[in-house]
């Protein structure tokens, strides 16, 4: 996917630059909030990641309302060191996708990149669900693992969906909270390994193939093949 | 903008205690000017206009003689009356067209009379005396003109006392206002002095001092009481930042040495690649926990910063506590835990919606924590005025003496030592109480801890 960073810190920026590639992505980097906006009107572009404080008179909301009066739809995740509930609020309120804080773990904000980059590819509604055996209609609110079906509570069912919808990527403890739960802080008990262990006793406990997985210091993925 | 209008005033002015004084002066002034004009308007005045209603009657009483009986009429007429005037105050003068007299008590017109004005008053010479007269002149058919008036030299005499009576009370005014100018000024500088003298005070490091009141519980008073009121809050947030500095240079000081040591250890001992990562993780992990220590700091500045206050609204709590206790059954179950429930099926509250959530989820977190396996946890809220929600445990509890300062920042009572956590789950919870108006109570759920988070319901204050 083409992802495009705009990020002033060389550091940060070099780091989130070099990760995303290792993920496999096609990566520019904009150092400032004119080039940045340069770059985003003039190519196309899977994703945005956006620093809010930037040099060069645009900041990032400066960057993104403008975009976004373009009717430029494209995903944006903004990274800033601007964490108050007012700044998130203010960030979102611009058209911002998404908002992470610094400091931040990589694999949190490349999980919540690809997530939004995949998510602009919306196929519009859909009603049925399906990663390998497992099957979800979301009509019905009934799910099926080898066509044997498998009973949910509505939270579990949530929990499930979010996944399915986020098949073959990586999922982090915070996005299932704010997803699953819609809470955007991070309680200090372990609340989300355990909800998701209870629906792996569900899901993956009677069949011989696993589908939840663990990915180590980031959080779970739901796919077909181990 | 300020110092341009600070120099078109004038030097002196710049006290306020010298402006209350000009102002006090000149309304002073004002009103005895005031009594004066009336005094004036009802003395001097009133003879003024009782004399020429006086002469205007006599000349209408003249002309009706002259109307019935000409010359010889009014000649007889003016002869009467003087020879009927008692007082020796009125003056008649008949002249005919060449300006001699023809009766009256003036021997000649006078000089300064004049044909174009109607009223004089004029120094006369009558046989025997000089004085001061008010004369009207009327002028008759035929070329006769008509000189009546009033001998005014008494009334004269009168006006000149009251001028000078006016003149020394003006003086009298004059000195009594400066004085009062000065006392208020006075009063003014007194009154404001003990403010000042504490401000400077403060300003010079002594947070202690407080303006002391007169007693009077005057407006100065009540000035006062604002003052120290506000150095009281003043204070105890003063209080609330070094103590929060000091915890935080004890508090964070330990991981960072930790994840420091880690790294440099790893830096100069690792044998293989596998050391070095794990040293790294471990040192990244412990920076991760630097990290949530500082986002629950600025989180609670946040709250206390009363910014969100504008966000408030009415809210259902029910919901919210059953969405808690469905996120929270789950870790108390794996805990070999019961959580009971209960609560009225609507319980509305007012304020931020996303605070309590995480207000009641850090009680949660703390009671979960602290209990011993099979033990019960109680989650219930209770509406009446107030909304209650409380957080029952049968964990080691809080001991009487650390309750009171359980929810300060960084505050870790003995038995949570060894246990896992910030020490700011309380205050967090406390700072989200006081922005709703509303407390944090801890006491004995013997065995255990209880918390009751109090919300006002549906105030905004």
């Amino acid at each position: 996917m083409r992802i495009l960073v705009v990020e002033d810190d060389k550091d940060v920026g070099g780091f989130v630059v070099k990760g995303l590639r290792e993920a496999g992505h096609v990566v520019e980097l904009a150092e400032n909030g004119r080039d940045g906006l340069f770059l985003a009107a003039s190519e196309t572009f899977d994703a945005i990641v956006l620093d809010r404080m930037l040099p060069g008179g645009i900041d990032g909301l400066r960057l993104l309302e403008t975009l976004r009066s373009q009717n430029n739809n494209v995903p944006v995740l903004f990274l800033s060191a601007l964490g108050q509930v007012d700044d998130r609020v203010r960030g979102l309120k611009a058209g911002g996708d998404d908002y992470l804080t610094k400091p931040f773990a990589f694999a949190e904000l490349l999980a919540r990149v690809e997530a939004l980059a995949r998510r602009g590819k919306g196929e519009g509604p859909v009603t049925k669900l399906a990663v390998g055996d497992l099957e979800m209609d979301l009509l019905s609110r009934s799910v099926r693992r080898s066509g044997q079906k498998i009973d949910l509570q509505p939270r579990e069912f949530r929990l499930l969906e979010y996944l399915m919808r986020h098949a073959g990527q990586v999922v982090t403890r915070t996005m299932l909270l704010e997803g699953v739960w819609d809470y955007h802080f991070d309680p200090q008990t372990n609340v989300i390994d355990v909800h998701v262990s209870r629906l792996r006793q569900k899901v993956d406990k009677p069949f011989p193939t696993p589908l939840i997985h663990t990915v180590r210091n980031a959080g779970y993925m739901l796919r077909a093949e181990s | 903008m300020r110092p341009a209008s600070r120099h078109r005033t004038p030097r002196l002015l710049r006290s306020a205690g010298v402006r209350f004084a000009v102002l006090y002066a000149a309304l002073f002034g004002a009103s005895a000017l005031a009594l004066a004009v009336f005094l004036w308007w009802a003395t001097a005045g009133l003879l003024d206009r009782q004399t020429d209603a006086a002469i205007r009657a006599d000349v209408q009483g003249l002309v009706e003689q002259w109307e019935g009986g000409g010359v010889k009429a009014l000649v007889g007429t003016i002869r009467e009356r003087l020879a009927e005037n008692v007082d020796d105050d009125a003056i008649y003068l008949l002249v005919d067209a060449a300006f001699d007299p023809i009766a009256g008590n003036l021997s000649r017109w006078p000089p300064d009379i004049t044909m174009d004005q109607q009223w004089f008053e004029l120094p006369i010479e009558r046989p025997g005396l000089r004085s001061l007269a008010r004369i009207h002149r009327y002028d008759l058919p035929g070329g006769f003109h008509l000189l009546v008036g009033r001998d005014v030299q008494v009334r004269a005499q009168l006006r000149s006392l009251l001028t000078d009576a006016l003149l020394s009370a003006f003086i009298v005014v004059l000195v009594l206002g400066i004085a009062g100018a000065l006392v208020m000024r006075g009063v003014f500088r007194r009154a404001l002095a003990a403010v000042s003298e504490t401000a400077t005070a403060i300003s010079a490091g002594d947070l202690a001092r407080r303006v002391p009141l007169s007693g009077r519980a005057d407006e100065f008073d009540r000035l006062a009481e604002t003052i120290n009121d506000m150095l009281e809050r003043i204070g105890r947030l003063m209080d609330g930042v070094r103590q929060v500095s000091n915890a935080i240079a004890h508090d964070l000081r330990t991981p960072i040495t930790r994840a420091r040591t880690r790294l440099e250890d790893a830096a100069l001992h690792a044998r293989s690649e596998a050391d070095l990562r794990a040293a790294i993780e471990r040192a990244q992990a412990d920076l991760d926990g630097v990290v949530a220590v500082f986002q629950a700091l600025l989180r609670i500045a946040e709250i206390e910063a009363g910014t969100r206050r504008a966000a408030f609204a009415p809210f259902d709590l029910a919901p919210l506590l059953t969405d808690l206790a469905e996120l929270y059954g789950a870790v108390a179950e794996e805990r070999g835990l019961r959580l009971t429930l209960d609560w009225q099926p609507s319980l509305s509250a007012f304020g931020d919606r996303e605070m309590v959530q995480q207000a009641v989820a850090n009680l949660l977190d703390n009671a979960l924590k602290f209990s011993p396996r099979g033990g019960c946890v109680g989650l219930t809220a209770r509406a009446g005025g107030a909304v209650h929600v409380e957080v029952a445990d049968q964990g080691p509890g809080i001991p009487e003496a650390e309750r009171r300062r359980a929810p300060e920042r960084f505050y870790r009572g003995e038995a949570a030592r060894h246990t896992p956590g910030s020490g700011l789950g309380l205050a967090l919870v406390q700072a989200v109480a006081q922005l709703h108006g509303g407390s944090l109570t801890l006491t004995d759920n013997s065995p255990g801890l209880l918390a009751v988070l109090t919300l006002p319901a549906q105030t905004g204050t």
